[in-house]
């Protein structure tokens, strides 16, 4: 069982109330697919990612953004219950969209990526720590069910 | 995932902008590193500070972002101009190479930070395949 400190479960809230899901949600998901290019793979129906400019205009890009940070909302609500909470998504990324787990684990660099750019000093070593602490739990919860 | 002629440049001119401040940077992330990710500090058992600011995490972020910079300026041949480094880190120091993945991570969340308006999905894009190169390089002695 992962166990959160208040400060933790204080700093996770904190950086959670502070993202703009309709503005971090698109620019994480554009980062990835331009970044590591070969996690396009799983969005064939997009239409146009040929090149860093399309990716970041592409609508389905930013719609699909938001919906995974979205998600995350879950998690932030419900600490002490992550691996359960995604329990079912999990097992979707692997039977249904056929997702390599190690995805999870570059969508969340990216994430703390796009939230340092945009939090900058505030987000302070401490608070980096406490995030990716976070983050690395629910890429463990989305992993769980793979098998 | 090698180096094309752009990503090359790209390198170049965010290097030549963060000047004088890939002191800053590199302590920074070393900071961070020890902080983030606590199994980083077993390397560093004999430093008497390994809180970020520190003297020791200062002196040692600048020697590397030095490092890192000379290999900028090397970049047309990164195993030729990490050779001596990558027999210290693999004979000497014997870091676990796992851990470049670690700091180059890091080291782009400060530049980030520093320079969110640089540091467009592109740039990011050829930072990341030169950090994976560098990494290479380092370790390329190391058996």
């Amino acid at each position: 069982m992962v166990e959160w400190s208040d400060s933790e479960r204080k700093t996770i809230a904190s950086v959670w109330g502070k993202i703009k899901v309709d503005k971090i949600g698109p620019q994480t998901l554009a980062r990835v697919l331009i970044v590591y290019p070969w996690t396009q793979r799983y969005f064939g129906s997009f239409g146009n990612l040929s090149s860093a400019s399309a990716v970041l205009a592409n609508l389905k890009v930013a719609n699909h953004g938001k919906t995974v940070l979205n998600a995350l909302d879950k998690a932030v609500k419900n600490l002490d219950g992550i691996k359960a909470t995604y329990s079912e998504l999990s097992q979707l990324h692997c039977n249904t969209l056929n997702v390599d787990p190690d995805n999870f684990r570059l969508l969340a660099d990216c994430l703390t990526i796009v939230v340092a750019t945009s939090f900058r000093s505030e987000f302070n070593p401490a608070v980096q720590a406490t995030w990716q602490k976070f983050l690395s739990v629910v890429v463990a919860a989305l992993s769980s069910r793979y098998h | 995932m090698s180096l094309s002629d752009p990503d090359k440049a790209v390198v170049k001119a965010l290097w030549a902008k963060i000047g004088s401040r890939a002191d800053e940077i590199g302590a920074e992330a070393l900071g961070r590193m020890l902080t983030v990710y606590p199994q980083t500090k077993t390397y560093f058992s004999h430093w008497s500070d390994l809180s970020p600011g520190s003297g020791p995490v200062k002196k040692h972020g600048k020697t590397i972002m030095g490092a890192v910079g000379d290999a900028v300026s090397k970049i047309d041949d990164l195993v030729g101009a990490l050779s001596s480094l990558s027999e210290l880190h693999a004979f000497n120091v014997r870091i676990d190479p796992a851990n470049f993945k670690i700091l180059a991570l890091n080291v782009i969340v400060v530049i980030g930070m520093h320079f969110p308006g640089d540091f467009t999905p592109e740039v990011h894009m050829s930072v990341d395949k030169f950090f994976q190169n560098l990494a290479l390089a380092l370790s390329d002695k190391y058996r």
